[in-house]
């Protein structure tokens, strides 16, 4: 059983802030990791891999070279191997051609079973990778898992609904996006931590890959960032201070408005 | 085409020669070293190597360095490539939601915003609507706005299966050619309008908070948080039709429904090919725990580490009963295990946009604020005054929340009863 998890190397977006005088982000000192979604993907491919007793799990990622750190985290779980997508060419991709690099890599790899990714990543928060490969190699899909069971060549899937979940049987060859729900990723152990120091990594560019170069980067894009600013602040509101016999009827005041409907 | 592909010239000054593929360069002989561009980049793309500005394979070709350089040292150059033939697309529609036989109110919200967006295009608005034995629903859409609904009724579209609702979405599309269509940014709507954007070829914005049409134009500008919310960007999709954006519950307002308001019902054929699904529909199982769903919910009070641990969990329920309020967590509450992660609001948790939040024990990290900082009114409880939540509260009370809790249900019970 051939298992592919894909990983977005990320920004830790509790650290990004915005300069308000120049409109740009600060990202001194911001470090990069794992999207968090992801590592419950990597955790699920393990389990899956445990649960079938054989096969391997592969990690792919498409990004600049760096993104070499997050593979090797990803090997330091228990990974098998990974996989970098990373060429001048993909720069500017939108989920568009992220998508048809990501599908044309996993082409690449030759017969896969189960695919894996989070269920969006924190910078971007489109969640529109997972089903777009999915759409491009012409597999099933299921978002937003939330528990997988592995029965021979099919899967029982939980999809987290608003207000629930659906059970859903799935044949593979099939994509799943999970939540966090589906389990508790494992912390490297030592010995992988050294394994995957020294493993090495199959960087594959766009003259390794069965594509077109119009529908790479941001020439294949077809959305475009028209601009960049900072979010308005709202306004500094009341704050009661000292007793609470004093501070409870005050906000009792303000609140009854709102709680009937009285305000705009 | 070179009419599609002057309005395809970004807003930034671009080369404007032809090429087949972008590229992005530093001149060298004008880069004067200042460093505008660095701290303008946003991926941390380009670095001072000898007093000249590099640029590194990270780069996105984004071109904010190019707006920001005051040297005109740093040159885009954008490849255009024919576009589709923009003016076949016409009408805005929205993607309806349904399940079980029950509409969802972002789809009404969808219209609200979609009338207003055709009648500034001059341009009609249609619903589409998927399901089994729907066809009731139908006029609903109309009463809330839409000129036109395409409905195709179906057995096997009985519940939500993404090959087939996908396919359906994408023929349909495909058949009548708008140049906008909205859809909920739902599970459902999340989980399935990607696929379709990627099977008709187009731009997809997620979680748009604005949508409007560029002055003397047809674009549609698609605003957007982005980094956990700090960070708001505006999207277009110039080359590719429909232009297509997910809105999230209770970001737009619905139009109050006019049962005099007629239009027209299209029942669709659709080849029986497109309805088949490999993927197979077990059952839905109901979570009874969460008796309110709190992004749907008006009211919210959610509880944080402040609280001290699950045993104090029911000042929360309290409150929330005393007011009609659902509630809700923050991440630290749930990640200690004193409540289930469906009641989780936060950017990794649900957002909600309520007309109430109250916010007690929860200092506020960016992360939640981006699950919340929509609400009309948002209250915070905390001990701590530099707690960053007393921030993007409307009122807050710094003080104890095993104090000020009691009190305010009791105060608010007292007064729910007048």
């Amino acid at each position: 059983m051939r298992i592919v998890v894909l990983i977005k190397q990320v920004p830790d977006t509790t650290e990004v802030r915005i300069d308000r005088e120049t409109n740009t982000l600060i990202r001194e000192g911001v470090p990069s990791i794992v999207n968090p979604f992801d590592m419950y993907a990597l955790e699920e491919g393990l389990r899956m891999r445990e649960a079938a007793g054989e096969g391997t799990v592969t990690v792919m990622s498409m990004g600049p070279p760096q993104v070499e750190v997050a593979l090797r985290e990803a090997l330091s779980l228990g990974v098998d191997d990974a996989v970098l997508l990373s060429d001048r060419a993909f720069a500017g991709s939108d989920t568009w051609s992220t998508s048809y690099t990501l599908a044309a890599g996993i082409r690449r790899l030759g017969e896969v079973d189960v695919i894996l990714c989070g269920k969006q990543a924190i910078d971007g928060d489109t969640a529109q990778v997972g089903p777009g490969v999915a759409r491009l190699l012409g597999i099933p899909q299921v978002a937003y898992v939330k528990a997988l069971t592995l029965e021979g060549a099919t899967c029982t899937a939980e999809r987290m609904m608003e207000d629930g979940h659906d059970v859903l049987r799935v044949p593979l060859p099939a994509l799943f996006t999970v939540v966090k729900d589906i389990n508790e990723p494992r912390l490297p152990s030592l010995k992988g931590k050294m394994k995957a120091k020294k493993a090495q990594i199959t960087v594959w560019g766009a003259a390794d890959l069965d594509v077109d170069p119009v529908e790479l980067g941001l020439d294949g894009s077809p959305t475009r960032v028209m601009k960049i600013f900072a979010p308005e602040l709202k306004a500094g509101g009341v704050v009661f201070e000292g007793e609470t016999s004093e501070t409870v009827p005050r906000l009792v005041e303000e609140l009854l408005p709102v709680l009937r409907g009285e305000t705009q | 085409m070179t009419c599609s592909a002057s309005r395809a010239a970004g807003p930034r000054s671009t080369d404007s020669g032809e090429y087949r593929v972008s590229s992005i360069e530093v001149v060298q002989d004008r880069c004067v070293g200042c460093g505008l561009c660095v701290s303008a980049c946003l991926y941390d793309a380009i670095e001072m190597v000898d007093g000249l500005a590099v640029i590194n394979d990270n780069c996105t070709l984004c071109g904010a360095c190019v707006d920001a350089c005051k040297f005109d040292a740093i040159v885009l150059r954008q490849a255009q490539h024919d576009a589709v033939s923009l003016d076949e697309y016409r009408g805005v529609w929205v993607v309806a939601e349904q399940r079980n036989g029950e509409l969802n109110d972002v789809s009404f919200e969808l219209l609200g915003k979609g009338r207003e967006l055709a009648d500034e295009l001059e341009t009609e608005l249609s619903a589409v609507l998927l399901g089994s034995s729907i066809a009731g629903m139908a006029d609903e859409l109309i009463h809330r706005g839409a000129d036109r609904v395409h409905v195709v009724d179906d057995p096997a579209l009985l519940n939500f299966l993404d090959e087939p609702y996908a396919n359906v979405v994408a023929e349909l599309i495909t058949r009548h050619k708008p140049e906008i269509v909205l859809t909920g940014a739902t599970v459902l709507g999340r989980s399935l309008i990607p696929r379709v954007a990627v099977q008709v070829k187009t731009g997809l914005t997620a979680d748009c908070t604005g949508l409007a049409i560029e002055d003397g134009g047809r674009q549609l500008l698609q605003t957007r948080p982005a980094f956990g919310g700090n960070i708001m960007a505006t999207i277009i999709c110039p080359n590719h039709r429909p232009q297509m954006s997910t809105v999230r519950h209770k970001v737009m307002s619905a139009l109050d429904a006019d049962t005099s308001r007629t239009g027209e019902v299209v029942d669709e054929t659709i080849d029986p090919g497109l309805l088949t699904s490999r993927v197979e529909f077990v059952e839905f199982v109901k979570d009874l725990t969460q008796t309110v769903n709190i992004a749907d919910a008006d009211v919210i009070v959610s509880g944080g580490r402040g609280l001290g641990g699950p045993e104090n969990f029911h000042l929360i329920e309290e409150l929330a009963g005393a007011i009609g309020g659902a509630v809700g967590a923050s991440r630290a509450a749930v990640d200690a295990g004193w409540i289930q992660y469906s009641h989780q609001v936060g950017q990794t948790g649900k957002t909600v946009q309520p007309k109430l939040y109250i916010a007690c024990g929860i200092s506020g990290a960016v992360q939640h604020l981006a699950g919340m900082q929509s609400a009309k009114v948002i209250v915070a409880i905390n001990k701590d005054p530099d707690a960053p939540i007393f921030k993007v509260a409307t009122f807050g009370i710094v003080g104890d929340v095993f104090e000020v809790l009691p009190a305010l249900t009791r105060a608010l019970k007292g007064s729910a009863a007048e």
